[in-house]
Parts: structure tokens; sequence; C-alpha cells
């Protein structure tokens, strides 16, 4: 069974963003970029259910610029055994990045995509959702749980009033939520390994995919900013500014 | 121009996120709104949405395969409803951040997802970067889909009882089936609505402690419980409790972090609270950069003190 893995290239969650000044966007320059935190969970799933035996090979799929080629090393470095690089310099919105993955797929004809929930830089959640509809599958978003048996999986998602568990047809896309797995550490002799891995580059035009944006990005602002607060000493006081500055107490 | 509004339900009765969501539709000013509720046995839930304020229709399409809410066949019917429509909302929940993506392929159309503000028919502000930062965009796609913030709308009451039409069910696609859901009970306020929040994170060291320290003090407050992630991964709270950037996002009269450091990632769902408290062993623990009143102490003696306090 083949597994692809779409990866994303993304300010580092530690990072703390910033604002230009003049709002056309953000400070990027020389910032630490990494992989997608849900996406770093997806590869170790795939990776997993290679080393158990269900997965046959898991492929790493990233978008964007030559830079994603470091991405992509990483995901070879936990284990895929191969990536591709749909390079491109254009911004890519969701809805492009599927019409991507979908070319990518009908070539590859793999049994489950499995990706990041969303990208922490454009918290978008749509991906996922937007390439099983383009392939006519089944998903399964915010996975906890990933159990494939046969022509079926069975997936646990973390939902807003608690757990539902799912039984969907492969082929299917599943998107991670956080506790599906923990991430393996990268070894040293992985990422000499990975180097040699073969990493294949395309474009949007070899695989017929118009990716013009359809959302116009107006400006960049930052949110309102909370007024300082104090540091109160004790209960007793606290109590007070509850009931009787704030008045939030019922 | 004309607005569909995805209802969100559980066949019985319709959520409060729905009327947050016509809200939006409203600010949006785009023309007439209709109230699409689809189900399973759920004409109740139509007649409650019929009685939205503001709204001109509701559509009820009722059929067995609609009744787990599943996203495959929820798009196709949809699909097949968006012609005339300018705008398909739903609220950004896990049930609307499941569906609507699905919505906007079938249409060929982008998805503007979170909004927390509505500028112009076209364009909408919503959070990027963990709520770090607020993007406008404009879109000049014949529909949008768009899925809504509750917190920044607040809620339309009840009207006079529009129409309610019904139509033929979409196609059962077969592609999944629910096996099986476990949803944590309580009599607390839910967690998304709460007035007040009180939330826990990894200070409070085990399961045990969370329940035994925070409890009393929700019960006091009449207050929901929310968790930092860390709480939760380390299992001391239900995944559902999961207050942050992919969590929950929550906006109360009144948030107690307690034993919360206040990373990122917990800020980006719950720093639009409107007083926030925060308890801390660690007098430089981040949360205290947002926390309009700070205690700096062991949450052992605090909490239980407090909660006393409010006797």
């Amino acid at each position: 069974m083949k597994v692809i893995v779409p990866v994303k290239r993304v300010l580092d969650f530690n990072v703390k963003v910033r604002v230009k000044a003049d709002q056309s966007g953000l400070d990027l320059a020389n910032v630490k970029m990494s992989m997608n935190p849900f996406d770093e969970i997806a590869v170790e799933e795939a990776v997993l259910l290679k080393e158990r035996g269900v997965a046959s090979e898991v492929v790493a799929v990233s978008c964007g610029s030559q830079l994603c080629q470091e991405t992509l090393r990483t995901a070879l470095a936990i284990g895929a055994d191969r990536a591709i690089l749909v390079e491109t310099g254009a911004e890519l919105q969701p809805l492009a990045v599927a019409k991507l993955l979908k070319a990518i797929a009908e070539q590859e004809r793999p049994t489950l995509v499995v990706m990041g929930k969303q990208a922490i830089d454009d918290d978008a959640n749509q991906t996922g959702q937007m390439l099983a509809q383009m392939l006519g599958w089944p998903q399964a978003t915010f996975a906890s749980k990933v159990q494939v048996s046969g022509a079926t999986a069975t997936v646990t998602r973390e939902v807003d009033g608690g757990l539902e568990t799912v039984e969907i047809s492969l082929p299917a896309v599943v998107t991670t939520d956080l506790r599906l797995n923990q991430p393996r550490y990268v070894t040293l002799p992985n990422i000499m390994k990975a180097k040699k891995k073969p990493l294949a580059i395309v474009t949007p035009a070899s695989l017929g995919v118009d990716c013009a944006p359809r959302l116009s990005l107006l400006k960049v602002s930052e949110p309102a900013q909370r007024k300082a607060g104090i540091q109160v000493a004790d209960v007793a006081q606290l109590v007070d500014k509850l009931r009787n500055e704030a008045r939030v107490l019922p | 121009m004309s607005v569909l509004v995805i209802a969100e339900h559980d066949n019985h009765a319709l959520k409060n996120v729905t009327r947050h969501t016509v809200a939006a539709a409203l600010a949006a000013r785009a023309g007439e709104i209709h109230v699409l509720v689809a189900g399973s046995g759920c004409a109740a839930v139509a007649e409650q949405a019929a009685k939205l304020d503001g709204i001109a229709k509701a559509t009820l399409a009722d059929a067995a395969h609609y009744a787990d809410h599943a996203a495959e066949n929820l798009a196709a019917l949809i699909e097949s409803l968006a012609g005339g429509y300018s705008h398909i909302l739903a609220p950004a929940t896990s049930f609307g951040k499941n569906l609507m993506p699905r919505v906007a392929a079938a249409l060929d159309v982008a998805q503007i997802s979170e909004i927390v503000a509505v500028e112009s028919p076209d364009t909408f502000v919503r959070p990027i970067y963990a709520g770090n930062a607020l993007a406008t965009v404009q879109s000049n796609d014949a529909v949008k889909v768009i899925t809504v913030r509750t917190t920044s709308f607040d809620p339309v009451g009840d009207g006079s009882a529009a129409p309610v039409e019904s139509v033929a069910p979409g196609p059962d696609l077969q592609l999944s089936r629910l096996v099986g859901r476990e949803s944590t009970k309580s009599d607390r306020p839910e967690l998304a609505d709460a007035r007040i929040v009180v939330s826990g994170g990894r200070g409070l060291g085990s399961g045990e402690n969370y329940r035994s320290v925070l409890e009393p003090l929700a019960a006091r407050l009449n207050a929901a419980l929310g968790a930092s992630r860390a709480a939760v991964d380390a299992g001391f709270a239900p995944n559902d409790y999961q207050v942050g950037q992919t969590g929950k996002v929550v906006a109360p009269g009144l948030y107690l972090a307690i034993g919360i450091s206040g990373a990122i990632q917990h800020l980006a769902g719950m720093k639009d609270s409107k007083v926030i408290v925060a308890i801390n062993k660690d007098p430089e623990a981040p949360i205290f950069q947002v926390a309009d009143y700070g205690l700096v102490g062991d949450l052992f003696e605090i909490v239980p003190a407090l909660t006393s306090a409010l006797g």
C-alpha cells in the first residue's frame, strides 16, 4: 500500500511572528522555518504504518520554492522512501495545493494520503478536505488514531464534543491532530541516508494545474493589544478586584 | 446576492453556534438568508431554525444518510443546492471545518476560514499565525465559502417564523460510517459559550488534582472547564477541554488560567477573553503578559482559598 504525505515548510512554531509596519505582510526575513508540526505527525504515522507492514512505500510531497527540499529531506530522514517537489515561486493557496496533490495522486495511485489538519501559518484547515472532495474519496479529519485493515480504515477523530470513530473506505484522506503520535527524533545516520533518497522535481505546468490564487491579501494587521495588567498580592485582593473593579463575578 | 447558512444541530435541537453564524451572515449584508437543516428526523430543528431572527427561509433535507452529519454526503447535497447563493456560511466548529472545504472544492472556489469580521460582501478579516496577525482578504470568486469564528459575532435571537421548505435529499455516497462516539458528559456550561472558564495546565500535576482542585472552583462560579494542550496530552483532561490555536477558541467574560505557562498556541485560544486571571508559581510565565490580574504563588494553596473566599 502506497502512502502519500504532503508536507509544508512554515515558520517554526516557537517563533513569534512580526507584522510589517506598512501592513503589507509579515516580517519573515531570516526567521527559522520548519516542517509544519502536524505534517511531522503525518510523516511519523506513515512511517509507523510501513514499520507495521501495512504500507509498502511512503512518498513525501511538497509544493513551493526550492527551499522546500529541506523539508522533504527531513521527511526522508524520518523514514519516507522518496520525495516529490512541485516547484513554483508563485503564491499557493489551499485550493491550488489540493489540485496539485490531486494530480500527483492520479499519477502515484496511493491508498492513503495522510497530512496535517492545518498549517500553523495560514491556519486554514482546508487542503486535506478539498483534496478528498476532488478525488471523490472519503476523509477522516483531526485523527487521533488510525487503524488500517484491508479495504477500510477505522479512524478516531477529536471533535468538539469528544471523540468520534468512523470507518472509511480506501483510498482516503486522513488529516492528523496533535495526539495521533509523537514524532521520532531524526538521527544523524538517517539524515545522511536521506541525502541519497530520490527527490524528483516537477512543475505545476507539467501537472496541468492552474495555481492562480483566488483570495487577495489586502492587508495584515496586528490584533488589538491588551492593556497591561497588575499583580495582586493575595486571594483577598484578587476577589476584591474581580468583584468590584472588573465586575465579572456572578 | 443571497446567503445559505449551514445549521449545526444534533437532529433534536439547533446548536447555538448557528445563531452566531446567522449574525455573521447579517453582517455580510449579502441579501436574503436561508438556513439549511440537513439531518435525520430533524423536522423540529427546521422549525427552530425558521424562527431565527433575520432569516427568510429554512430548508429541510431529511434522510437517514444525513444522521451523522458526515461531510461527504452533506457536501454533495450543498453542491446541488448552491446555485443562486453568493455566500455559504457555517460555524468554524469541528463540524463546519470538516465539511466546508469539500463544498468549496466542489464549487471550485476558495474558502475563507474562521472569519472574525466582515468589511464588505467580498472582504473579510481572519486570524493567521495563531492569531498573532489579522489578514484582510478579498475574494473574487462567484461564491464565497466561509467558516465563522462564533465568538466574534453576537448570536441572533428569535423572530417571527419564516417558512420551512423541504428538499429532496441528495445521494448517499456510502464512503464513511460512524461506528462510535465518546462524549464528555457534564452539568457544567459548554466551553464554547460559557461566561466563565476555569482552565488548568500542566502545573496541576495529575488528572486527580485537575479535578479535585478545579471542579469546586468551576462549580462555585458555574464555569466551564478548559485545559492547556500539555494538560490534555498528559491525560489530566479530555481532548474537548483543550483551549488553543488548534483546540477551542473561547472569549468568555472571565478566564482563569491556572498552572498554565501561556505558550503562543494557548494564548491563541483565549486572548480575546474580557478579563484574564493567571495563577502560576513562575513569575516569568508568559501568561502574565496577557493577564489583567496575576497572582504568583502555589496554586494548590491559592485555588482552594479562592474557592472558599467566593463563598
